[in-house]
């Protein structure tokens, strides 16, 4: 890989976006607080949200932003609230199983990184791409992918009422 | 951009979400570590949308977008229900089902 192939103005944002997702991913799995933690989560969602509009997918990448930053993590900031008095640091947010769930990380992350770098190599993703615009998605989603947007409406349904039946108070 | 930058990306945020949902006791940081992994997984789907040159990465995507939402729904209420039958959502003290 020479040079000017490394420094193109989108590898220097896509290096720069990843650093700080997996430093807020890390503070996400250790942070001793909830709140914090919920913070960089966000942190992380927006990252994502970059890289989905480094990845030509505009659309994907608005509805990370309202439905993961907006929705989900009101939702969380809820629960963190309902199910905690205080708003403060935990000391026992772990429990004892980080002999277990580090080389358990450590090696998926190996085999994965093994398999992907095996399985791929140099692959390049296409220079010039257009954004995909609405009205493809639209297109695709209620074209051929007609049917599991019906039973995704009706699992929305069924998770909105079970999460009221559950949380109700009687 | 190649295309295992973005795989790579994917496969550390996956292994962060593994560890905290095998490491951390609290249930909403467990559901929070669920996030992470579903959103590695849905940075994977739209890496290889674009590489194949097709929209069905992306329609997969908001479906998982969607579900989600729908299982931090039902996931929060279930803690809270957790929380207010125990005064407390540690996951290991749920041991009742163990024989």
């Amino acid at each position: 890989m020479i040079a000017s192939d490394v420094l193109v103005a989108q590898n220097i944002g896509f290096g720069m976006i990843a650093a700080v997702m997996i430093v807020a991913a890390l503070r996400v799995v250790t942070s001793r607080n909830v709140v914090h933690a919920a913070l960089w989560l966000v942190l992380v969602l927006a990252g994502i949200a970059a890289q989905y509009i480094l990845l030509a997918a505009e659309f994907v990448a608005v509805t990370q932003v309202l439905v993961y930053i907006g929705a989900v993590m009101v939702l969380f900031l809820f629960g963190t609230m309902l199910t905690r008095a205080r708003i403060g640091g935990e000391a026992n947010l772990d429990n004892r199983n980080w002999l277990i769930s580090i080389p358990v990380a450590v090696i998926l992350l190996a085999a994965m990184l093994y398999a992907l770098g095996d399985g791929f190599g140099d692959e390049k993703l296409p220079q010039e791409t257009t954004p995909v615009s609405v009205q493809q998605v639209s297109d695709s989603i209620f074209g051929p992918h007609v049917f599991p947007f019906w039973a995704l409406s009706f699992v929305l349904t069924a998770a909105l009422t079970g999460a009221i039946v559950l949380a109700r108070k009687d | 951009m190649l295309l295992n930058q973005f795989l790579f990306l994917g496969a550390v945020l996956f292994c962060i979400g593994v560890y905290g949902v095998i490491t951390r006791r609290n249930a909403v940081m467990v559901l929070m570590s669920i996030e992470l992994i579903l959103n590695a997984v849905n940075i994977n789907l739209i890496a290889f949308a674009l590489r194949n040159g097709s929209v069905d990465g992306h329609v997969f995507a908001l479906y998982v977008i969607a579900i989600a939402a729908a299982e931090v729904g039902v996931g929060l209420a279930m803690v809270l229900l957790v929380y207010r039958n125990r005064r407390s959502i540690a996951l290991d003290e749920l041991a009742e089902m163990k024989g």
